[in-house]
């Protein structure tokens, strides 16, 4: 995983709340046994409309999604994640997100900042203003800046501590684990000898 | 002070904290599905990592296998190369699974417990957000991302920040043709669908010890959609009951010394919930979703709102958007509602008890005209064990269609979808915009009212049904 500092990039407003991952990327999209190839199914209902805020020109290239409330919620499917990435976005803005969304985004790289759902409308409505509006985010002091001048947004975001000192990094959560084996062993030494096991094989009849 | 159930799973799994890290969790069971595993095995292969506890995983196909012809080839070629990559990946690593075709091939959520691998006080993930279903046996079970699956296939554990935890505390009892679904449902509509957000949830209360094991694995299987980490339910004699002399219970002395730590898997007195919230069981009535999230929802004697009902905001876009891509008007009394197709199956509502259920209000009666009825069993031994019970034929006498196990129309990636729309009153848990197939529209429903509104050909309880030689009751 590459590390993340910092990201300045043009901003897209998806007024919307609650945009489960059967939205971010439909069933039928995720038969792909690769990591990447998503970007066709992102928002793939949305996109035949022309008026979808990904078909205007103003968000040609946006790599910021900025969301209602709730986004990424139902379904745990990282190919939402990974869609995104596809697309070309490195951060998704929104006041509250679905847990397993936020958990896979930390763990592929993309960031899910948490903001205050005022700060969410305000950036919406510096976009209608100016379109094509860059918005920085600063991953290492957490803040974010939208506009310029009196107009801007400058606000700071939430993300777990751990979450952003990994993605600081560029760390690998496995390599991490893998460092700690010696107490996994002593764990698995003291687990009671009737916990389930699913070999040798028993099925019924 | 006291702990609570999901406290004393947790402790029980650590094996190491550090400060400012998140817990580093074990992991007991861990299954795995065709749709969220391949990248995760092809990480492992990359950084020429194994499959640490092959005998703590447990892989079967359900999510886009066909339930028709399920003895030929898969037709989709997308399709079968991911069921054929699962296959060869699970060969490679030496993990077991349940194909197509295999008796104990079905719904990853059906399957752990119906072998007995799910046990109470043990921790459960699978890439799949439903997962929370196996925490009806006090279980910790969570859905993980694919990178997490990847996780746990190379160190069988997983870091996690540590949840709040809540009490969903539901008194009295269940009126009569009132089932789980419909408490899930109305308890959604209540609290919202972020209403659990960060929390650990425990259902407990006179009508959830009331539960059969299946009942039970309804309610916390929709948690999720309120979006909860996790729901759980304290073990008991009932899931004791459930578990003794399924393939992978203990037995013997290791019976009886799992018996005696399961049963100190409960709450204490004095322990203390971040949120609670208490429902009354005897207000409860059957339950149907108009929207497009599963807590758009009212009583099956309800109407459909107006966006004007609501005075946030952010709900009444959401009900506008929903009410337009529902094809729906305000006023219109759910009654009213005529549907197109039904389905029974999932992992909410898809176990050998939803069947029968479901059967029973069919018998000796037969679906509307030009409606379908799919009925897909949520694993093959619920296939089975209804063909033995003779509920299949019940159901074809219907004219309903009797299919094989698999996820099937509850999220549509195998061909049994929804046209463009097309309505469906639906057993599954999510009626989220195109969920079973583009432009598609869901209410979700129990199994009793999904067999009620086949009948009817439109939203329906048992009770609404004309006099046959059957009992009105669901
Ligand atoms: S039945 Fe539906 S909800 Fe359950 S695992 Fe399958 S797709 Fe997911």
């Amino acid at each position: 995983m590459d590390a993340f500092t910092q990201h300045s990039g043009v901003a897209a407003a998806l007024r919307r709340s609650n945009v489960d991952t059967d939205q971010i990327i439909p069933a039928a999209y995720l038969k792909r046994v690769t990591r990447t190839g998503f970007a066709d199914g992102l928002f793939a209902a949305w996109r035949s409309d022309p008026g979808f805020v990904l078909n205007r020109p103003e968000a040609a290239g946006a790599s910021i999604l900025v969301a209602g409330q709730d986004f990424g919620t139902g379904s745990s499917r990282e190919h939402a994640v990974w869609a995104l990435q596809d697309y070309g976005f490195r951060v998704v803005l929104a006041s509250r997100f679905g847990d397993i969304f936020r958990s896979n985004a930390g763990k592929a790289g993309l960031l899910a900042a948490e903001v205050d759902a005022k700060v969410v409308a305000a950036i919406w409505d510096l976009l209608e203003r100016e379109p094509r509006m860059t918005v920085t985010v600063d991953l290492a002091e957490r803040t974010l800046l939208a506009g310029v001048d009196a107009d801007r947004v400058q606000d700071s975001f939430d993300i777990d501590d751990y979450t952003r000192w990994r993605l600081l990094h560029g760390l690998d959560d496995i390599d991490i684990t893998l460092s700690h084996a010696a107490e996994v062993e002593a764990f698995e030494a003291s687990r009671p000898v009737w916990k389930p096991m699913t070999m040798p094989a028993r099925t019924a009849g | 002070m006291g702990r609570t159930l999901a406290e004393k799973v947790w402790a029980d799994h650590v094996v190491r904290q550090g400060d400012g890290e998140p817990d580093l969790l074990y992991i007991d069971l861990h299954l795995v599905h065709e749709v969220t595993s391949p990248q995760a095995f092809d990480g492992l292969r990359a950084a020429g990592r194994g499959v640490r506890r092959p005998d703590l995983t447990l892989a079967t196909e359900d999510h886009n296998v066909p339930t028709v012809d399920v003895d030929r080839p898969i037709a989709d070629p997308v399709s079968r190369t991911q069921v054929e990559t699962l296959r060869r990946n699970c060969g490679e690593f030496g993990v077991r699974l349940h194909p197509l075709g295999d008796a104990d091939q079905g719904i990853v959520h059906v399957v752990g417990p119906q072998l007995g691998l799910t046990q109470p006080g043990t921790t459960v993930v699978c890439g799949d957000s439903h997962t929370s279903t196996h925490g009806a046996f006090g279980a910790l079970a969570f859905g993980i991302g694919t990178s997490e699956v990847e996780h746990v296939l190379a160190t069988q554990t997983l870091p996690q920040p540590r949840p709040k935890t809540m009490a969903v505390t539901v008194d009295g009892k269940l009126p009569a043709g009132v089932s789980a679904k419909d408490l899930t449902l109305s308890l959604i509509a209540q609290v919202g669908t972020g209403g659990g957000q960060g929390h650990v949830v425990e259902y407990r209360g006179e009508a959830i010890r009331a539960l059969s094991m299946e009942a039970r694995m309804t309610i916390c299987n929709m948690s999720i959609e309120w979006g909860a980490k996790a729901g759980l339910i304290a073990p008991d004699e009932t899931t004791f009951g459930y578990l003794r002399g399924r393939p992978h219970a203990p037995t013997g002395a290791d019976w009886d010394a799992a018996v005696a730590y399961w049963q100190s898997l409960v709450t204490d007195d004095d322990a203390a919930f971040d949120r609670e919230v208490v429902l009354d069981a005897a207000a409860v009535t059957p339950f149907v979703t108009w929207g497009t999230n599963p807590g758009q929802g009212v009583p099956l004697a309800g109407v459909v709102p107006s966006p004007d009902d609501f005075d946030d905001e952010g709900d009444r876009t959401a009900a506008e958007r929903a009410l337009a891509y529902m094809d729906l008007t305000p006023g219109t009394r759910m009654r009213e509602i005529e549907v197109d197709t039904v389905f029974v199956g999932s992992c909410t509502n898809g176990r050998i008890e939803d069947l029968r259920a479901a059967a029973k209000v069919v018998s000796g009666r037969h679906v509307a005209d030009n409606l379908r009825m799919l009925v897909v069993p949520g694993s093959t031994r619920v296939r089975l064990q209804a063909e033995a019970e003779g509920l299949d034929t019940v159901f074809k006498a219907a004219g309903a269609e009797w299919r094989g196990a698999g996820c099937s129309m509850c999220l549509g990636m195998n061909p049994d979808t929804l046209a463009p729309g097309e309505r469906a009153a639906s057993t599954s848990n999510r009626n989220f915009e195109g969920r079973q197939g583009k432009g598609g529209r869901t209410h979700l429903v129990s199994a009793q009212v999904a067999a009620a509104t086949a009948v009817a050909g439109q939203l329906a309880a048992p009770a609404d049904l004309p006099d046959s030689s059957n009992p009105r009751e669901g």
